[in-house]
């Protein structure tokens, strides 16, 4: 059971709207979230550099000063000063040919311009009698009388800061998609599993077992309001067609005493009447007329019957062609009478789980259908055929056929059509067929035969049946 | 012959008797199930007819309980209830036949004398005769003065189900309920179709009709 479980889910997982809300989140969150960081990182970058061109800019105006108060010698003092005291900054006095003069920088660095802009180079610091290449910030500008001042702060850790978050950043997207989709999965099969005992109890109901109900959790969720909700709806289904029931009992057992005496009745003041007396038609046209009423009663009593899914128990397995065989045999010398050509396609054995009277009376009143409104001389064929989803049965006339428009009201109770209207039958027989498909969990479909009507049964290959305790989790 | 009527609904009680009665039956009544098993052990019928439900034992008990006395009188089953599981409910309990309320009387009289006929020991016959016609079960033809007559399967079972139950009259639904094991009513008369192709075959080219109609009620087959 785990192991089919989990076989199940797995690759079903992919499929489900839970998991795909999870992938999205994890996507949409993976995206703001490095946007947000990418942001930070831009944004306190900006800041770094803001700060660090602030300070150059003061040291520059103060250096500026000093040169114009003390000339070129004490502006060397300054710079020489400041370069011994170390720390970020770097400073380079040169002469108007870029030869240094003064300052804690080797040489004049290439990429740095007059430009009066702040550019960005490398240079070598000595560290321990060793060269180490670091990056700078600074600005260089011309004095007055041809000598040239860089100022500039060494910006080699905002770099390194710069390095490692570049590095990182992949990983950690990385990470947060791995534990998402492992938390995604794993919140879906628990999803997964809650709405799966949904819908089986969903199934068993539908295949007619009435009492099942959602198993609830002990977490009182959503999920459980929607299954208190559902087994309330549950309920009250199971109520109402155990009371469609208790009614069309009721009513077959309160309607049968009453016609069963009228008939009676009737049928004895026919005994008792002289046959040649005027009376005689009248009571045997009453007689008839209680009979088609009683024949009325009957059909619509099957037809709940059908509905209401009791009959159900009464399904074995049989073979549709056997089936097909006999009603066909039954009707065959009626269809000769009318000189219609009734025709089985042969076919093999069809196995399917149904109610073999049922389903002959289905059939034989498709059949006689057929034969009844097909003019003499027509045809009248009926077969059996596996199809892929299950087994099809198929009665078709080459008669006046049914108008596209009135095809789904016909099935409907009592629904007559104009040009039938004074033939007998009870206009129950297309809703007995439709209701005995329903009970088999079969369609019935009315079609264009091109002339004619094509009525076709759809069984499923594999009925839902209740399955008492079985898949109880 | 003596006959039980087990039925609580009194009108349909008191008018089944009377037709009884005027069948030539003698009939006793019971109004509850548990006066009719008494009755139904203590005195030889020939067949019983018996509502489902009743009052004090229901009419599928008293059945299973005279069943369990090893009494094998044949009985009838007259019951509102239709469904198809009810039919088979009461052939299980032992019942014989089942027959749906509300019924035609003649339908009812065709049923009886078919179940008080079956209780005579006839059935171990090979070969069924009436009048110049027969039936020889076993090579399975038909012969009429001598003549072999060419019969379907179904039509060789429809003649059967009349020649043996010659002399009685045999309804439709007597017919399509044995013959082809159907229990619902085809909204065209099938069965007369049926009849007719058989009598064509059987008393088309001879002088005395064996086949006859019985107006209002069903067929009959028997010689004179």
């Amino acid at each position: 059971m785990r192991g089919s479980l989990l076989l199940h889910w797995t690759p079903g997982i992919l499929r489900t709207q839970a998991f795909r809300i999870v992938l999205i989140y994890v996507f949409v969150f993976a995206v703001s979230a490095t946007t947000l960081v990418g942001f930070t990182y831009w944004y306190t970058e900006r800041s770094l550099n803001a700060q660090t061109d602030q300070i150059i800019e003061a040291e520059i105006t103060g250096l500026a000063e000093q040169y114009q108060r003390l000339g070129l010698r004490g502006l060397a003092d300054v710079v020489v000063s400041r370069s011994i005291h170390g720390g970020q900054g770097l400073y380079l006095l040169a002469d108007n040919l870029g030869r240094p003069l003064a300052g804690n920088l080797d040489e004049w660095p290439r990429s740095v311009t007059l430009a009066g802009v702040f550019t960005e180079f490398q240079y070598d610091r000595r560290v321990q009698s060793q060269l180490v290449p670091r990056r700078a910030r600074g600005k260089a500008f011309l004095l007055v009388g041809g000598f040239e001042l860089l100022v500039a702060r060494d910006v080699d850790e905002r770099d390194l800061t710069r390095k490692l978050f570049t590095t990182t950043l992949p990983w950690s997207v990385g990470l947060m998609l791995i534990f998402g989709l492992i938390g995604g999965a794993l919140m879906s099969r628990k999803v997964l599993a809650r709405l799966d005992s949904i819908n089986r109890t969903s199934t068993e109901i539908v295949a007619g077992d009435f009492s099942r109900r959602v198993p609830l959790s002990d977490a009182h969720d959503e999920f459980d309001a929607l299954a208190e909700n559902l087994n309330r709806m549950f309920e009250r289904i199971e109520r109402l067609m155990k009371g469609m029931r208790e009614v069309a009992d009721s009513v077959a057992h309160d309607l049968r005493t009453p016609l069963n005496r009228l008939r009676n009745r009737l049928e004895e003041a026919q005994r008792r009447l002289d046959p040649q007396s005027p009376h005689a038609a009248d009571i045997e046209a009453a007689i008839a007329e209680t009979d088609g009423l009683i024949a009325t009663f009957n059909a619509l009593l099957l037809i709940a019957e059908a509905d209401s899914g009791m009959a159900r128990g009464a399904l074995t397995q049989l073979d549709l062609s056997a089936v097909v065989a006999d009603v066909a045999e039954l009707y065959a010398p009626l269809a000769e009478e009318k000189n219609i050509a009734l025709t089985v396609m042969p076919a093999g054995v069809l196995t399917i789980e149904g109610n073999r009277s049922l389903i002959s009376q289905a059939l034989a009143n498709l059949i006689d259908n057929a034969i009844k409104y097909t003019p003499a001389e027509g045809r009248v064929t009926i077969f059996a055929a596996e199809t892929p989803s299950g087994v099809d049965l198929t009665v078709a006339d080459s008669g006046p056929g049914i108008p596209l428009a009135d095809r789904a009201r016909v099935v409907e109770r009592f629904v007559r059509l104009e040009e039938s209207r004074n033939s007998p039958g009870t206009g129950l027989g297309l809703s007995l067929v439709a209701a005995v498909a329903r009970l088999h969990q079969a369609r019935l479909t009315l079609d264009d035969n091109n002339p004619g009507l094509k009525a076709t049964i759809s069984f499923p290959r594999k009925p839902l049946r209740p399955q008492k305790g079985a898949n109880r989790e | 012959m003596r006959i039980l009527v087990v039925e609580d609904d009194l009108e349909a009680q008191r008018y089944l008797v009377n037709g009884l009665k005027e069948a030539g039956h003698v009939v006793d009544d019971a109004a509850d199930g548990e006066t009719g098993l008494t009755l139904a052990l203590s005195r030889p019928y020939d067949v019983a007819i018996v509502d489902r439900t009743l009052p004090k034992m229901d009419g599928l008990n008293i059945v299973a309980e005279m069943r369990e006395h090893g009494n094998t009188m044949p009985i009838l089953f007259l019951s509102a209830l239709s469904e198809v599981d009810d039919r088979v409910k009461g052939l299980k309990a032992g019942g014989d036949d089942y027959l749906t309320k509300p019924y035609a009387f003649v339908e009812l009289l065709a049923r009886i004398d078919a179940l008080m006929r079956r209780r005579s020991p006839s059935s171990v016959k090979t070969k069924l005769l009436v009048g110049d016609l027969e039936l020889d079960l076993l090579t399975r033809i038909a012969t009429r003065a001598g003549q072999t007559i060419d019969l379907q399967p179904r039509e060789f079972r429809l003649l059967e189900y009349l020649m043996r139950h010659a002399g009685q009259v045999v309804t439709r639904t007597m017919l399509l309920e044995s013959v082809w094991e159907y229990h619902f009513d085809p909204q065209t008369n099938v069965i007369d179709v049926h009849i007719s192709r058989l009598r064509a075959k059987i008393d088309k080219s001879f002088d005395a009709a064996l086949l006859h109609t019985v107006r209002g009620a069903g067929y009959m087959i028997r010689a004179r």
